[in-house]
This record gives C-alpha cells, structure tokens and sequence, in this order.
C-alpha cells in the first residue's frame, strides 16, 4: 500500500547487475555477522531491514551507518523465537519498501553447558530461536519470492552441528537441523528462482564468540579468527544475481579449520 | 486480509486468473481440467492455495489440498468454505 516505487531501487543502484527490486530482510542485525551483512547488502542496493532483539540502539547505528553511505534501512524490533515475529518483520518491510525478496536468517544464541548440564528451557531457548525461528521467517518470506519467482535466503548457520563442539549440543542440533532444513527448501523452491543456501562460520570475532578461547584459534589454520565481514562476503555473494545456480550449498568460512 | 466475498463467480475467476499465471493458457482451464493435464505441480498448487487465502481468507490445510485433483475441486473447496 505505501510500498515505494519499486523501480527506484535500480535507478539509485546506477543500474548495477541487480535487476530484482524488493527489500532485504537480516535478523540479529544489531551487530556482528549481521550488522556487516546488512551494511553489505545495503549497499548492494538493497533496502534492509534491520532486525533485532533487544539493542534498539545498536540498531539505530546500523540503520544511521547505512544512511550515512546512501542507502536505505530501517530497525525493526522482533524476537524471532516469538511465532508472530515473522509476519511482522516482513509486513512492516514489504509496506516501506516493497517486496521481501532476500532474507538473511542470521539471529541465533548459544547457552552452553555438557549436555547433563543443559536445562529444558536452554536446549529449548537455542532451538526455537535458531532453527524455528529460522523456518517461520523462510516459511513467511517465501511467499513474496514464489510470486516474484526471485528469491535469496541464506542462513547463517556453523560448522558446528556438522562437526562436534563439546559443550554446545544445543547449538550443534540446532545448526545441523537449520543446515539439513536448507538443503530439503532448496529442492523445493530451485524452479522459482529462489535459492537457499547456508553459510557455516567457523570462529568469528564477534560478541557471540567473545569467551571463547585462545587455544580454540591455534586449531585454525588460518591462525586468526574471521572477521564479521568476511562471512558477510560470502553472503553478499550467495545473495546476489549471480549466485542463481548455487542452491542448497553450505559455504563453510572458517579459516580451514575444518578443512 | 480477505478482500472478496465468496461467490462462485469471483472464485472462478480468481482461480483461474492465478492459474494462468502459472503457465497454463486460460482456455484451457476448465472446471474439468486435472492439475496433472494442466502441468500443475504441487509448488504450483501452493501458490494457489496462498492467492485463495489472501483474496477470500479460505485456508486450504495440505490435507485437503492432496486431494484436489481439478480446477472445479478447488472451485468447490473455496465456495463450501467460505464465510
């Protein structure tokens, strides 16, 4: 209804490979891998949602950080465990901008224990955010991108769940199962145009990651922890026009340490 | 979200209108035809469960859509149903 033009987006974008026009939807955007996707894909053309929980602060910067460089944003408040998060997030961005036609599926928490240590509500805590939220707003999204017969998703997702951390059966289960999710929604929806991919990040220096330890890094080939943007490179890539042919791939950066 | 009220005529239309954008030609969309004969798919079969949701507010369960096998089966569906 008060959906902007959409032909605006190309004209702003000086006409750039992109030719789909709609918006773009990153959860845990606040900061981190998600900040650096949104600013990524901002300028890209895209408008961005940005999604956060809590920081409504952190997120204002985010969308101040895009605006300042030219690009269009706005901070949208959403805890995506909560069911009604997903229609909320893209009703409000689709009425601003216009259709949701990437979405980055990029919130996640941990809340680490040895598994006879893990509670109900932390094994619970860490799947409903991570996978169920991940698959309310994929279910929601694919609605405007089936119509549009364009669509891009990516999900962050870790090498944890494909490879062992312990401490973290929670997060491993609920990445394994956004990683396997990915694979099952790229088959069904690669005759539309939509793709769906994963990126799996090893250790990235991020709040999220902050306590881990140093010991962790000298396991990583690379012998550093990754960087917030680069995992949103590889974003950026899997979101983009290019990327049509690569569906229901997992693109693991982490420095070899899974290699 | 329902913006049209349920009467055979406008589900008719609508159902057909969303099916030809999904790639069969308009006449050959008949109260007769099989989504088989049409060439339309399952994914397709969702697009026009969501078109009948968002214009009439019927829901059509993925029980119940197994089961359509014609364009009239969804015609009927959407009528019986609809407040």
């Amino acid at each position: 209804m008060a959906a902007e033009r959409p032909d605006e987006h190309r004209a702003e974008n000086g006409g750039t490979a992109r030719s789909a026009t709609g918006a773009a939807l990153v959860t845990g955007a606040s900061r981190g891998i998600g900040a650096a996707v949104a600013a990524f894909l901002a300028a890209e053309g895209w408008p961005v949602g940005v999604s956060y929980r809590s920081d409504a602060d952190a997120a204002a910067a985010v969308v101040e950080g895009i605006e300042a460089r030219g690009g269009r944003a706005m901070a949208l408040a959403g805890d995506v465990a909560e069911s009604e998060t997903a229609e909320s997030l893209l009703g409000a961005l689709e009425e601003r901008f216009g259709p949701v036609l990437v979405l980055v599926n990029n919130a996640g928490v941990r809340a680490d224990g040895l598994t006879p240590t893990i509670r109900d509500e932390e094994w619970d805590r860490v799947l409903e955010t991570n996978l169920t939220g991940t698959f309310r707003l994929t279910r929601r999204a694919l609605r405007p991108m089936l119509k549009a017969r364009f669509g891009r998703i990516v999900n962050v997702a870790s090498i944890v769940g494909p490879r062992a951390n312990p401490g973290q059966a929670n997060y491993a289960a609920s990445k394994a199962g956004v990683i396997g999710m990915t694979r099952t929604v790229a088959a069904e929806v690669a005759r539309r145009g939509v793709t769906v991919n994963a990126v799996a990040p090893g250790l990235v220096d991020t709040d999220m990651t902050e306590a881990l330890s140093s010991d962790l890094l000298e396991a990583v080939p690379a012998r550093r922890a990754g960087t917030p943007e680069e995992v949103a490179a590889c974003v950026r890539f899997l979101a983009s026009e290019e990327a049509a042919y690569v569906t229901g791939a997992t693109l693991t950066v982490d420095g070899g340490l899974s290699a | 979200m329902a913006t049209t009220t349920v009467t055979r005529e406008n589900v008719e239309e609508k159902v057909v209108e969303a099916l030809a954008e999904l790639g069969p030609e308009p006449a050959q969309i008949t109260p007769d035809a099989t989504f088989e004969s049409l060439d339309v798919d399952s994914l397709d079969l969702v697009e026009l469960t969501q078109v009948v949701e968002e214009e009439f507010g019927v829901v059509i369960p993925n029980e119940a859509a197994a089961k359509l096998t014609t364009v009239g089966d969804a015609i009927e569906y959407v009528v019986a149903h609809g407040s």
